[in-house]
């Protein structure tokens, strides 16, 4: 019996509702010391002494370090994984990233020293005995002002604080589709800044082995392997053979733990340094001025149409916000996870994208669920609802008209992309007939009786996940591979166990990844164990993001399993006395092709480790595989958003009164777990559309929103229930179909609501609405030509 | 400043020296070792640190440790009766209430509480109840159900031992 497509519950629940996850700050190393992190009160200063001499001295200190005693020991500075060239060839510009701030401040949270001590609480006691001599000077947190003549400088080798100014596209074709277009479209718009917040605040505990000069890094991470990479090779010199990094359950992610951060390193070489272990646990107010942030870009777009209403052109300017440092993987998202899916689901023919990243005194700007495709996704459904309404027409029917044929696939974009598959229609009509899209008109004018104004807004999506082919990704200047490992090791007895290089901060994989193997090898789902989180266990990973487990981490599963089956049926040949090619495996069983001849999976790893009668000189005894899959292309999920919104005039408050998603992700193998998966991923969007907004104080770069009290995250009594659908068009290059579904319901949901919200302000001259549209945005927006007058 | 403080946790009498500033949610999962709760901010918005102080739902960040002196605490740990998982522990997976998991013990706690004052609530009392607790993970749409299926199993559990 198949697995694929069961809704089966998770296996990993069991721990989690008894209390018994172990979250990295759960683990605790015998002869423990804490850090505490001292970090910059100021976004932008010169340090002109820091005196440790008291601090030291205090009680329970073990040891006060800043960038000197880095330095001393030869500490390299945290490393970007992605090399963007600027439009004209010349290199992004990398100004050093140390692990403690050297010499200067570039935003408020920049960690200076760190106190050691026995407890926790003397290490915050001593904290506040260093005295620090700050020279302040003036700061930028925006990067429209940061590009301006004469604006501060982050870092004086960057001038005008401009890290890249890269395009994709032909300027010449674009200006020239634009001049001959029969209109054009225009919107300025803000991607607003967001704290990632994973509800498990990151923590890291350093350890050291003097008996085998082994570290051990436990860390709230997405990807131990790749953190195993950056910290060893580029910041602490340190071999892989002597370095494992853990990351045990870790309580979110949606991007912000994928990164190398400071304080890795800070606990790894201080634990090596004092031969103790050394824990840090980031309090909530660490997290929102530590944590890489995400989105924030400042943009200008244009869409031509032509006579018939086909578009004919886009061009995108966009200034993104790189904050102070460059974070491992910020320099892609704003490029090649951005420009690249401006074609969305649509036909344009000519698209010309150029992006200017931008230095500024504030957190470090990195991938954040969906990364670079949600500011895509939001500039174009923006844009098209725009013409919609510019035009008159249905925003439906203008996206109809668009739309890649789905008998056009493969289809290839002119940003580079190719799609597999797609069926962009059937999305859309599942979404609009569950939303009841044909009947709203008369749901408005129900509303505006009750005085009320209600709006429906539409939002389709197309997703570049799986992410990703390492030759494509490398000629686009990754520092990385981005294939995947997986073993599988079949016990003698029978049962698996499978050490996948994915991990699991929530998506369940230890139950999709299992219903994957007890489908593949025809056992019961319940002599499947799936590890993952420990580079000395796993052979090797590049972890989780881009919503590429299933279609990457599982197709090297079922890579392994081919090589398991491989091997099974030349151990049947040899025990049933048949030629290997007459072998037949199915639902656990290696069958002789026509006959009621067979050994099952069991006896074949039995025989494995038990080799009496083995065919010795053609196979090795045991029955253990590992693959390494390096996909073929990207995926392609995409689906169609309905929004309905219903607003009060009199104080702007907004309720949403329905939101139907529908979704293609491919092959389903436990629906379950996807349905909770994108209820998250609305849960962000609709946040980042209505709720969260990074707010930066302009003149001093001071974080304003750093606490639950300031930063809007969505409650329950702020989202409504979700209707999901799906429709499945299967991805064509791997050999699951599946696509990935992680992050679509972050990519969709903004232009979803912000659309149903400009389309409810009809009738008051309403083109477009920040986000987060907050009652008092939306409200301002209702009144702005009376207060305009006033 | 060191003190002793006697409580009951989870059934059982326990005794400690905690710093006069030591937290209750610090005592149960430093010294006491129950790391089921959790501490998720330093605001007390979040909720993942929700036990039960004489049977009253309350975030164990906002206590003193001090301040349980002789007051009875039960935490996530002692939500089961051994194997056998709570029904709103049941309803949490197989409704798929949780994904990291990490605000699922402070969930868990706060809906008893919700579900003891309020035996069969509505989506909307649910909703409005968990304003005390974020997840970033489920939207809440799964632990809505969860509860109220939860509730619906407590009343069932309630009327067969009646």
């Amino acid at each position: 019996m198949t697995e694929i497509g069961n809704p089966v519950r998770r296996r990993e629940d069991y721990r989690f509702i008894t209390g018994q996850g172990t979250y990295t700050d759960d683990i605790n190393r015998p002869h423990q010391l804490y850090a505490y992190i001292l970090r910059s009160p100021h976004a932008s200063a010169r340090i002109d002494g820091i005196d440790t001499a008291a601090a030291t001295k205090a009680a329970g200190v073990v040891a006060v370090y800043t960038d000197k005693d880095m330095a001393a020991d030869g500490i390299g500075g945290l490393p970007c994984g992605w090399l963007i060239h600027s439009k004209d060839g010349s290199p992004m510009l990398e100004p050093p990233h140390p692990v403690l701030a050297s010499g200067r401040v570039r935003h408020v949270g920049d960690p200076v020293a760190v106190v050691i001590a026995e407890t926790l609480g003397q290490a915050r006691d001593a904290a506040e005995l260093v005295a620090l001599n700050y020279a302040v000077e003036p700061a930028v947190a925006g990067v429209a002002e940061a590009v301006k003549p004469g604006a501060p400088l982050v870092h004086a080798e960057v001038p005008g604080n401009i890290c890249y100014d890269w395009h994709l596209g032909d300027p010449g074709a674009i200006a020239a589709a634009l001049g001959t277009a029969a209109r054009v479209v225009r919107l300025d718009l803000t991607n607003n800044r967001l704290v990632p917040n994973a509800m498990e605040p990151r923590a890291a505990i350093g350890d050291f082995d003097r008996a085998t000069g082994e570290h051990t890094l436990y860390t709230t991470s997405q990807n131990p392997h790749v953190i195993r990479l950056l910290m060893g090779a580029f910041v602490l010199h340190i071999p892989e053979a002597k370095l494992r990094v853990v990351a045990p359950d870790v309580g979110g992610g949606f991007g912000s733990k994928i990164y190398h951060y400071a304080e890795e390193a800070i606990v790894t070489w201080a634990a090596g340094k004092l031969k103790r272990p050394v824990k840090w646990t980031a309090e909530r107010v660490e997290s929102f001025m530590s944590d890489a942030h995400g989105r924030d870009h400042v943009t200008h777009v244009e869409l031509g149409l032509d006579r018939d209403n086909k578009f004919v052109a886009l061009k995108v300017s966009t200034l993104a916000n790189m904050g102070g440092y460059l974070s491992t993987f910020a320099t892609c998202i704003p490029t090649y996870l951005y420009a690249t899916l401006l074609a969305g689901t649509y036909t344009t023919p000519v698209i010309y994208a150029e992006v200017k990243a931008v230095f500024t005194h504030t957190v470090p700007v990195d991938a954040y669920r969906g990364a670079g495709r949600p500011e895509a996704t939001f500039l174009l459904e923006r844009i098209v609802d725009l013409a919609a309404d510019e035009l008159g027409v249905d925003p439906a029917e203008l996206r109809r008209k668009n739309f890649i044929p789905t008998d056009a696939f493969p289809y290839q974009t002119p940003v580079a992309l190719q799609y597999d598959s797609g069926d962009y229609f059937s999305t859309l009509d599942l979404a609009t007939k569950a939303a009841d899209y044909a009947a709203f008109e008369a749901r408005r004018t129900e509303a505006a009786g009750r005085g009320k104004l209600r709006g429906i807004g539409i939002a389709t999506y197309i997703e570049a996940c799986g992410i990703a082919p390492s030759a494509v990704v490398g000629s686009l200047g990754a520092r990385a591979g981005l294939f995947e490992a997986a073993q599988v090791r079949v016990h003698p007895t029978g049962s698996v166990t499978v050490l996948t290089g994915s991990h699991s901060h929530g998506q369940g994989h230890e139950t999709t990844f299992a219903q994957l193997v007890a489908d593949g090898l025809g056992i019961p789902i319940e002599q499947v164990e799936i590890v993952h989180g420990d580079s000395a266990k796993i052979p090797y990973g590049m972890g989780t993001y881009g919503s590429r487990s299933l279609a990457v981490g599982g197709t090297a599963i079922i890579k392994a399993m081919d090589k398991i089956v491989a091997k099974g049926k030349k151990i049947a040949a040899h025990l049933l006395e048949a030629a290997e090619a007459d072998i037949e495996f199915k639902d656990g069983q290696f069958t002789v092709a026509g006959t009621d001849r067979a050994k099952s999976i069991g006896e074949i790893a039995l025989t494995a480790y038990v080799p009496h009668n083995f065919p010795h000189e053609e196979l090795e005894p045991g029955l253990d595989e590992t693959a390494f899959y390096d996909p073929k292309n990207f995926t392609f999920p995409s689906g169609a958003y309905v929004a309905e919104v219903e607003i009060d005039p009199d104080t702007g408050r907004l309720e949403i009164v329905n939101f139907t998603a529908s979704d293609d992700f491919g092959r389903i193998v436990n629906p379950m777990i996807v349905a909770g998966q994108v209820h998250g991923g609305l849960a962000q969007g609709i946040g980042q559309a209505l709720l969260e907004g990074c707010v930066y104080d302009k003149s001093t770069g001071q974080l304003l929103t750093a606490s639950y009290n300031d930063y809007a995250m969505p409650r329950a009594d702020d989202l409504p229930s979700f209707a999901l659908s799906t429709h499945a068009t299967l991805c064509t290059h791997n050999p699951l179909g599946v696509k990935g579904c992680g992050e679509a319901g972050a990519i969709g949901a903004p232009a979803a609501i912000s659309n149903a919200i400009v389309d409810a302000l009809k009738g008051h001259g309403v083109r477009h609405v920040e986000m987060p549209a907050t009652p008092e945005k939306i409200w301002r927006a209702i009144h702005q030509q009376q207060l305009a007058a006033e | 400043m060191q003190k002793t403080v006697s409580l009951t946790v989870n059934g059982k009498p326990v005794s400690a020296t905690v710093e006069g500033r030591t937290l209750l949610v610090q005592l149960l999962r430093e010294t006491l070792g129950l790391t089921g709760t959790h501490v998720g901010c330093d605001t007390s918005q979040c909720g993942a640190c929700v036990v039960h102080v004489d049977g009253e739902a309350v975030k164990s960040c906002t206590l003193l440790a001090v301040q349980a002196e002789g007051r009875s605490v039960k935490t996530i740990e002692d939500v089961a009766d051994g194997d056998t998982l709570h029904p709103m522990q049941e309803a949490f997976r197989d409704n798929h209430a949780l994904q990291c998991g990490f605000c699922t013990p402070g969930m868990i706690m706060s809906a008893l509480d919700l579900v003891k004052n309020n035996p069969d609530p509505t989506d909307r009392e649910i909703r409005e109840y968990l304003e005390g607790n974020l997840c970033r993970c489920t939207g809440y749409h799964n632990i809505v159900l969860a509860i109220k299926a939860g509730a619906a199993a407590m009343r069932g559990a309630k009327v067969a031992a009646e």
